[in-house]
């Protein structure tokens, strides 16, 4: 059933060797690609520039706006002197939030008021936004839970107070949620065009057809030119691991052995799918464009980016067939959550049988396509 | 004996477009088939049905005594294939490539280098044996796309095209290894252009729009009765400018065909005609024509088939 697969494994080691400046490339680039995605891809929203109009000025004004500089999250760079000088601040971009506080803001807080302090944010990153609405808001909110005692007069505190405590990031760093995932993703991309390249490249110069004149079996075949590639795959996880404890300094809370033993199920589908990528090209260029096919909701749909609850059911069912969904799930699971064995059985089963059909109906095209 | 190859009725059809149509003939151990015929008419997809790489549509084919069909896996051991197109690794050298097909073939490890040897000494490329395959003159590819063929030492070897685009030394050079291994039993199944190669095999077929159109000896071609029909001889005429001389020689009534061969014409004229002609072309200012008899060439052969298939074809 797997005759001719170690002269087959032979054959593309050589191949692989011969041409050293591929495979450095392949070796750097995961590497390169993680550094710079590692550090670009940062959800977090900090020094949003604000420009502020303060039409009071009195000490109670310049405590308010101390509050929003403290958060963190806005970086009070600008002044404005009129609305119209505010508005088109934002509207060139200079600035991505602005605050107005009126002229009777200290006056108000002094009688037992309700005093507006109006707050513009700039809707064309909805990130930014959002976030920057989010911090207004809660800014507001303890502002006035200082205040509110003194002119109720009975209470000391709010009547009820959410205590929060957020387990496994605690400081909600987005590169230890980002970097679990682009391991994934960067690995998927690298190691599937590898595959179909090689494949491909072999029905474009007719030596597969010249394979399939001998003996060799189609198992034997297709699990030799997989072998050498998932070989490469296995150096490249471990390295591109490393970067992630060492320079993103993401600690891998669970264990290491059953990382490597589902990176194992990962690697078989991703190599699957090139396989069958490539019984559908004839040439290098669609075997591209078909990847991209693949790629493309692996970044998207897969939950890398953008949580998959809140997607349209026909979108999410397209996310649930993607083996990285499963990956990265396992991945966040053990790197941050030591999740064990049994936590993550059910997304590896998934992730393994999508890599046996994948496999199989690849297999199955096999022969045909040469037929 | 059994026949090497045995086919019978084979057809492929791509779509509406029939490659192949009704073929039928055999080959003998040892013997040198020479598959003849124009680009296009069917001779890479019969080779590729008989390869077991490609489904016949029609008819069956028996290679070695396997189905092509049900017992592929079979044949597979004991054949060898050259393409077109050199199909070897280009960044493998001449001897990886070798030890590559040698373990495919499932030669035994201590086995191994001994038939590697063996089919590099055939084919005479030791010195180039840490070359890589990608660096080789088109001989030398050919030659080791040969050697690769050979080493897992097939009963039966189909060379498809195996000189286009190689040079002449070259060319005649792979000739004489088959002589050799053919004298040693192994059969050839060899498509090609080349009427001088054609005029080499045991026997020939040839294919024209899909169909088989002959198939047998080349002395027996030769004899056939619709290439020199009863009642013509066929003549050689050497004379100056030939071009302008064909012209002339089609207006003469007893003149049935002529084309021109090189520096020569060949001409099929009506019995008792043949010593009229040098006389005839002097009367139309062709002067110092030298006329004598020949037999018909493999090339006479499949041109006046040819021309007998097409004028069927257009009736």
């Amino acid at each position: 059933m797997f005759r001719g697969l170690t002269s087959i494994v032979y054959k593309e080691t050589i191949h692989i060797l011969r041409d050293p400046k591929t495979l450095f490339l392949m070796m750097l680039i995961p590497g390169i690609q993680l550094v710079i995605f590692g550090y670009a891809i940062d959800l977090d929203v900090r020094n949003v520039t604000t420009v502020v109009y303060n039409l009071d000025g009195r000490q109670a004004s310049r405590d308010l706006l101390d509050s929003f500089r403290n958060t963190g999250t806005f970086n009070l760079a600008l002044d404005a002197g009129s609305d119209t000088e505010l508005e088109a601040a934002i509207v060139r971009g200079d600035a991505q939030v602005g605050i107005k506080i009126p002229p009777d803001y200290t006056d108000r807080l002094l009688l037992g008021e309700p005093v507006a302090v109006q707050v513009l944010i700039d809707g064309s990153n909805s990130t930014v936004a959002m976030q920057a609405l989010n911090v207004s808001n809660a800014i507001a909110l303890t502002e006035s839970l200082d205040i509110l005692p003194r002119i109720v007069g009975q209470m000391t505190g709010p009547p009820i107070e959410v205590r929060p405590r957020v387990l496994f990031n605690p400081d909600m760093r987005t590169a230890n949620f980002m970097v679990p995932g682009l391991v994934a993703v960067i690995l998927q991309v690298v190691i599937m065009l590898l595959t179909v390249v090689a494949i491909v490249r072999e029905k474009e110069e007719g030596t597969l057809e010249q394979l399939m004149v001998t003996p060799v079996s189609r198992f034997g075949l297709m699990l030799g030119k997989l072998i050498p590639f998932g070989v490469i795959g296995l150096i490249e996880i471990g390295s591109v691991l490393a970067l992630m404890r060492f320079l993103f300094g993401v600690p891998i809370a669970g264990s290491l052995l059953l990382l490597a033993g589902f990176t194992f199920i990962y690697l078989f589908t991703v190599l699957s799918t090139g396989l069958l990528i490539s019984t559908f090209a004839t040439n290098q260029l669609q075997a591209l464009q078909l990847a991209f096919l693949i790629v493309m909701p692996s970044i998207l749909l897969s939950g890398f980016i953008f949580p998959q609850e809140s997607m349209p059911p026909a979108i999410y069912a397209i996310g649930q067939v993607v083996p990285a969904t499963y990956f990265i799930r396992i991945m966040r699971g053990i790197i941050l959550r030591d999740a064990g064995f049994y936590d993550l059985f059910g997304s590896a089963g998934i992730l393994g049988l999508i890599g046996i059909v994948v496999f199989v109906v690849s297999a199955l095209r096999f022969r045909k396509t040469l037929a | 004996m059994t026949p090497v190859i045995e086919v019978d009725g084979l057809s492929r059809r791509f779509g509406a477009f029939v490659a192949v149509d009704d073929v039928s003939f055999e080959v003998e151990q040892g013997d040198i088939f020479g598959f003849l015929g124009p680009n296009g008419s069917g001779k890479t997809t019969l080779i590729r049905m008989l390869c077991g790489l490609l489904r016949p549509s029609g008819g069956r084919a028996a290679v070695l005594g396997f189905d092509t069909v049900r017992q592929t896996e079979q044949i597979k051991h004991s054949i060898g294939y050259m393409s077109q197109q050199f199909s070897l690794y280009r960044d493998l050298t001449v001897l990886q490539n070798l030890k590559f097909y040698a373990r495919l073939y499932g030669i035994p490890r201590a086995d191994r280098m001994a038939r590697i040897e063996e089919a590099v000494g055939i084919v005479g490329i030791g010195r180039y044996i840490r070359q890589q395959a990608g660096q080789l003159s088109g001989g030398w590819k050919q030659r080791l796309a040969l050697a690769c063929a050979l080493v897992h030492r097939p009963q039966l070897l189909f060379l498809d095209e195996p000189t286009a685009g190689i040079d002449p030394v070259a060319r005649r050079a792979l000739w004489n290894l088959l002589f050799d291994l053919s004298g040693q039993g192994v059969t050839f199944f060899v498509t090609t252009h080349y009427m001088d190669e054609a005029e080499r095999c045991n026997h020939v077929g040839y294919i024209y729009f899909s169909k088989l159109i002959i198939c047998g000896t080349p002395n027996a071609l030769k004899a056939l009765p619709e290439v020199t029909p009863a009642g013509t001889v066929r003549i050689e005429v050497n004379c100056p400018r030939t071009a302008a001389a064909m012209r002339q020689l089609n207006t003469f009534a007893y003149v049935q065909d002529a084309t021109i061969f090189g520096d020569s014409l060949h001409v099929l004229v009506e019995a008792g005609a043949e010593a009229r002609v040098a006389d005839d072309l002097a009367a139309q200012g062709f002067a110092g024509a030298r006329v004598r008899p020949i037999a018909p060439t493999l090339e006479d052969v499949f041109v006046t088939l040819t021309r007998a298939k097409d004028e069927e074809r257009h009736v």
